[in-house]
């Protein structure tokens, strides 16, 4: 209480300093209000348009079921993964274990990857499309967008596994070595086990921007809302609920079912983040 | 045996680390080789700066400046309303909250970084485009809709970014600022926010190049008509959304002058790289 008088005495002479404060307030209620109310407004809306017959196999125009792109994402989200995570991690391993400091290759494997990172994704869309659908020939197709994907989220798994080997110390690779164990053996069964939450708190987050991206798949993936499936199932076009969302809003006839969609989208999207922060906790107590 | 599966695994280690620097190079080159040749026919000067786009006209016009200048304002849009609302938030979240409260904050903030830009576009849609048509008439998709919009998609990345740079300054200039008399508000915003200074400028740069680079959420919500702006009240179209719009059915000169726009957002994104490279060499 006594606290409180003596800030509104404060305050009282510095009128600049209120009202700084109260911005600050404002500010911050805006952010986090703007959060709710999104999360709240499309859960409202969306929560009771959802019915069973949006999760029945086949895709129509009665039942606008979001089955095929939802199966579509995980099939999109696995592939992108068994792409970009090896070799995410394989050149975070050179950059960390092999490469000289001071390189000058390392410097622009760093300067390229900070270039990825910041490349829009619809630049990633066009390239995949001259490129895997165009020039290699895959057509439209799941493996073109899986491949799209999987560049955009390459600077992402370097980063994070990059920074989970960096904070292995020394001293383990030491220990290591003074048993006589050889590098390669020390990077598999040393340093690669103590940073897996690093490297896998990274993944998630790349999880999380695969099953969010649009922009980069419409030209790449296509927009066929059919499961892939079958022999050829690589090479069939698919759409993933990302572009399934759009399609529907763009379209504006099935205002309830993007609604739901988007429901669908949110949850998947919390858990996600909700998952990455678990492990992210679990390695700071290690 | 070991030493031959050594080396073999130093190379494939090897090829893993280029990766990033084959893709930029494939990148770079397969939207140069096809987007300048769309520039030269066109003539550089008529693309960049002719004020029309009419692809489908019996004389097409392929000047893009229209979008150019619409990117701009729209990303100008964002800044001057996301900035200042993540800043002073990102002084809420290192200066003013409580730790307990800062537990809940930081995850929501992480989540608004989350959300797909489909959602927030189809949130903007629904409630953004209704509240503005209203509000101020019009058809509702315009150019203040996509920049409110904007400006809540680039909080997180100012929140977050800002306050770590707020959190770096050391704790001295601010206990410095009290003992000399100053009010914890006039010691934060006018000693360790200076300090913070090169921090900030990378977190707006970072947003800038985020802004410029969205695509569907701007879609939704921006009105897309392919003319010079009108006013903040009316529809606008900026560069990534004229490639994603008329992408799917153009042929010939009108897809390579999409490509071409493409090289155009390409180069304005490495401008904004390097920027922020320089920002970042300032800070060490």
């Amino acid at each position: 209480m006594e606290d409180i008088k003596k800030r509104l005495r404060l305050y009282k002479n510095n009128p600049l300093s209120l009202i700084l404060f109260v911005l600050v307030i404002l500010s911050t209620v805006f952010t986090i209000g703007i959060l709710l109310f999104l999360i709240g407004y499309i859960m409202f809306k969306g929560i009771p348009n959802i019915r069973l017959d949006l999760f029945e196999w086949e895709y129509n125009s009665v039942n606008v079921s979001l089955m095929p792109a939802l199966i579509n994402t995980i099939l999109i989200t696995i592939i992108s993964l068994l792409i970009a995570t090896p070799i995410g991690i394989f050149s975070s391993i050179y950059l960390i274990e092999y490469a000289k400091r001071g390189n000058k290759l390392v410097a622009l494997i760093k300067l390229t990857a900070e270039t990825l990172s910041g490349i829009p994704s619809i630049v990633y869309g066009l390239f995949g499309l001259l490129f895997f659908v165009t020039t290699l020939g895959w057509g439209m197709s799941l493996l073109a967008g899986a491949f799209t994907l999987s560049i955009m989220i390459l600077p992402l798994i370097m980063r994070t596994s990059e920074e989970a080997l960096k904070s292995v110390p020394d001293s383990y690779r030491e220990g290591s070595y003074g048993l006589g164990a050889g590098k390669l053996r020390t990077i598999f069964s040393i340093v690669l086990p103590s940073a897996i939450p690093g490297i896998l708190s990274g993944v998630i987050l790349g999880i999380g921007r695969i099953v969010g991206e649009t922009a980069a798949l419409i030209y790449t993936a296509g927009t066929v809302a059919e499961v892939a499936w079958g022999r050829d199932f690589l090479f069939d076009s698919t759409r993933t609920l990302s572009v399934h969302m759009y399609a529907l809003a763009s379209e504006g006839l099935y205002l309830n079912q993007s609604y739901a969609t988007a429901v669908v989208l949110l949850i998947i999207v919390i858990v996600i983040n909700w998952f990455s922060r678990f492990i992210a906790k679990k390695l700071s107590k290690v | 045996m070991t030493k031959y599966k050594e080396t073999i695994m130093k190379i494939i280690f090897f090829i893993a680390a280029i990766t990033s620097i084959v893709s930029v190079a494939l990148i770079c080159l397969f939207l140069f080789i096809n987007g300048i040749p769309a520039m030269k026919k066109i003539g550089l000067f008529d693309f960049l700066l002719g004020k029309t786009w009419k692809p489908n006209n019996a004389i097409p016009a392929y000047g893009i400046f229209p979008m150019i200048v619409g990117s701009i304002y729209v990303t100008a849009g964002a800044i001057v309303i996301g900035v200042p609302i993540g800043l002073f938030t990102a002084m809420f979240m290192a200066k003013y909250c409580p730790k307990r409260l800062y537990g809940i904050l930081k995850p929501a903030i992480d989540l608004l970084a989350g959300i797909p830009s489909v959602v927030y576009g189809f949130f903007g849609l629904v409630v953004l485009v209704p509240f503005i048509r209203n509000t101020f008439g019009g058809t509702g998709s315009s150019m203040l809709t996509a920049s409110v919009l904007l400006g809540i998609m680039i909080l997180p990345t100012i929140i977050s970014v800002s306050e770590s740079a707020i959190r770096a300054v050391p704790a001295s200039y601010y206990e410095g600022a009290l003992a000399l008399g100053a009010s914890h508000e006039r010691s934060i915003f006018f000693v360790v926010l200076p300090a913070a200074k090169s921090g900030i400028m990378t977190a707006v740069v970072l947003c800038i190049g985020r802004a410029i680079g969205e695509t569907m959420a701007v879609i939704m919500v921006a009105g897309n008509q392919a003319r010079m702006p009108e006013g903040i009240f009316k529809g606008i179209r900026t560069l990534t959304a004229n490639i994603v719009i008329e992408m799917g059915y153009a042929a010939n000169l009108h897809r390579e002058a999409l490509i071409a726009t493409a090289v155009v957002l390409f180069v304005f994104i490495l401008i904004i790289n390097v920027l922020l490279s320089l920002v970042k060499r300032r800070i060490n």
